[in-house]
């Protein structure tokens, strides 16, 4: 059945979240996520749900580490300097494996940065969410119904790997509005949590839930344990892209989350001007769609990359191509959105060479 | 008949504690009052950072271990989702006082129904002896080598007296574990805190001030010693705040 109605993707995220049974959200106010928050103050009562506006984002991250621990699904949000704060929490639930979905949605930076779409915070989010040898899922939508699946996704994948799964968006996707379908999200029942901390009623010993471990062959044995068991099977099961023409492309536009769909306008720009462009989008950008990405870059003669940052996810591009065909970058940062014009052009420029 | 036994709700790993320490004599009374209070299948203990983050090994009850300072938030989160379950953290005055002020501070605003157990010995004892939150004045410590300085450091916080002024608290009571007497005298504020917090009363905390031999350099007995000669006078033991009695501040000081 058809549930279609016009929302901001934040308002869409947390409605998703409750749709999928989540009933608790800590958050703090930061532009340009309040509405999640403010979605949530209203909506969680009325779904027999629970949500707390904390002293901090330190505070919350931890209230979502207690309420993940007892087992319940969680949920936080916030934008770039909110979740820089988060990233001490981060490390301690994946270290604990605990499942809980975090939402970033980004505005520029560093520092206080400014209050409009960006997408620097591509490297935190992929490769230093927090301290140690650890990871997150994390998912880049790049509409509000994206939003809405994403946002299941991310509380089945947390739930299935016990993991933190980050939603990454930005100003644009949060604030714009869009229809959106709830009929067509796919809802699952969350796993039995044998393992959580809510009292064992002396029925079984006690669960312990903890990230330390003192002796460094036991800490070493739980981190590999978590590669091989977890992280490994992520990166060969869970990896999501989405592609077209890009066997024999000239040239391969590389983009994820709102400039995607500005990439593919500039795509069909190209396309409409006579050159063989292809158009690549990861969807999760950790695990990030190296393999797929390789095997292009064995018929496809270059790639141009464009976020809105000074070229974050470039590197990673250039390892998936394996420096076979050049990669160029485009994009513009503190707040600027790229136009499909600038992208065109800059596609045109490194085909000129 | 047994006239002395381990609490069923410790379990038979031995303390790591250095010996003469209070940190197991505390442990050992919040365990009897959760087998007296029957409470032991549903409580949660929150374990700090700080000696006492090895607390999950010992509490015979489900336990999380939580980030530095953060344990009232991570209570709050379980608290929030298991509102029937007992939950307790058990805190160290570096865990509490200074990287947890804020969560601490909160929590009790927001009458979070957790009972906070605050071992308030005056010094980091896990990191090897740096100076803490509640400090004395002139205090040697290994960061602050000629003793702390009220223009350098500031003064000591007196967590009770700060936190009775909240609202959302509804018991706070400072006691301390130098002497026979007095650990009775901990061991019914915990019950009473625990008691509280089953009937949804508000934030419940017990401030117990305690030793550290080891890095204040003295033996268990001198520690003992020095405990009531220096941190009693300046931290009175007392009931700061009983929601039910409506107290105002009421300190029997036993300098
Ligand atoms: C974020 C962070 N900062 C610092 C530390 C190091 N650290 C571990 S325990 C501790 C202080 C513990 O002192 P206290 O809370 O007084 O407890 P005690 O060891 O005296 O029982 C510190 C600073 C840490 N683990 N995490
Ligand atoms: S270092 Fe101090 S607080 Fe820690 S166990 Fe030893 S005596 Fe106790």
């Amino acid at each position: 059945m058809s549930e279609m109605v016009l929302m901001k993707g934040n308002e869409a995220m947390s409605e998703a979240a409750i749709k999928c049974g989540c009933r608790y959200y800590f958050g703090y106010p930061i532009t340009p996520q309040n509405e999640i928050a403010e979605y949530m103050a209203a909506r969680m009562p009325q779904a027999g749900g629970f949500s707390l506006q904390a002293e901090s984002e330190i505070a919350a991250i931890n209230m979502v580490l207690g309420a993940s621990a007892a087992g319940a699904r969680v949920f936080t949000s916030s934008s770039s300097p909110g979740i820089s704060l988060k990233t001490e929490g981060i490390s301690y639930i994946a270290g604990s494996d605990l499942p809980c979905v975090i939402a970033n949605v980004q505005r520029g930076g560093p520092g206080l940065g400014g209050i409009q779409p960006a997408q620097s915070d591509y490297h935190q989010a992929t490769k230093a969410m927090g301290h140690g040898d650890m990871r997150l899922i994390v998912l880049a939508p790049n509409s509000v119904q994206e939003i809405a699946e994403h946002t299941v996704l991310a509380f089945d994948l947390a739930d299935l790997y016990r993991t933190p799964v980050m939603i990454l968006t930005d100003g644009a996707l949060g604030q714009m509005m869009e229809p959106v379908d709830f009929g067509k999200l796919k809802i699952n029942k969350p796993p039995e949590k044998t393992w959580a901390a809510a009292g064992h009623s002396d029925k079984r010993p006690p669960n312990i839930i903890n990230s330390l471990y003192l002796d460094p062959k036991d800490l070493e044995a739980a981190v590999l344990e978590r590669y091989k068991n977890k992280y490994n099977i992520i990166d060969e099961k869970e990896v999501r892209y989405e592609e077209f023409d890009t066997e024999d492309a000239d040239i391969v536009i590389v983009s994820y989350g709102i400039v995607s769909r500005i990439a593919k306008v500039a795509v069909n720009m190209l396309k409409d001007k006579g050159v063989k462009a292809g158009y690549f989008r990861p969807v999760t950008l950790s695990p990030f769609p190296s393999g797929r990405l390789g095997e292009i870059a064995e018929t496809a003669k270059r790639f141009l990359v464009s976020e809105l940052n000074m070229g974050q996810m470039t590197d990673d591009v250039r390892l998936a191509a394996g420096c076979k065909k050049p990669v160029d970058f485009f994009g513009r940062t503190g707040g600027i959105i790229t136009t499909p014009e600038e992208i065109y052009n800059a596609a045109a420029k490194v085909l000129e060479e | 008949m047994v006239v002395f036994d381990r609490p069923k709700s410790l379990t038979d790993r031995e303390f790591h504690y250095c010996s003469g320490c209070m940190h197991g004599v505390v442990h050992r009374l919040v365990a009897e009052v959760l087998d007296e209070l029957e409470i032991r299948g549903k409580t949660v203990g929150i374990a700090p950072v700080g000696c006492s983050v090895f607390a999950y090994n010992y509490f015979n009850c489900d336990m999380i271990q939580s980030p530095h300072g953060r344990a009232p938030a991570v209570a709050t989160g379980v608290k929030r989702v298991h509102p029937e379950n007992a939950v307790f953290t058990y805190q160290g005055d570096g865990d509490l006082a200074a990287i947890g002020t804020a969560e601490t501070v909160h929590a009790a605003a927001r009458g979070e129904n957790i009972t906070v157990i605050f071992i308030n010995n005056a010094i980091y004892g896990m990191t090897g002896g740096q100076m803490a939150p509640t400090t004395m004045p002139g205090q040697v410590t290994s960061t602050s080598p000629y003793g702390r300085k009220a223009e350098i450091q500031g003064l000591p916080i007196r967590v009770c007296e700060m936190l009775s002024t909240l609202d959302g608290v509804a018991y706070a009571e400072r006691v301390s574990a130098d002497c026979v007497k007095n650990i009775r005298a901990a061991k019914k504020a915990i019950k009473k805190a625990f008691e509280y917090q089953i009937a949804k009363k508000g934030f419940t905390i017990v401030e117990v001030l305690s030793n550290c031999p080891t890095n204040w350099g003295k033996s268990p007995v001198e520690s003992l010693e020095w405990m009531r000669t220096n941190l009693m006078p300046y931290y009175p033991i007392g009931v700061y705040k009983d929601i039910e009695l409506n107290k105002k501040p009421e300190v029997e000081n036993n300098a």
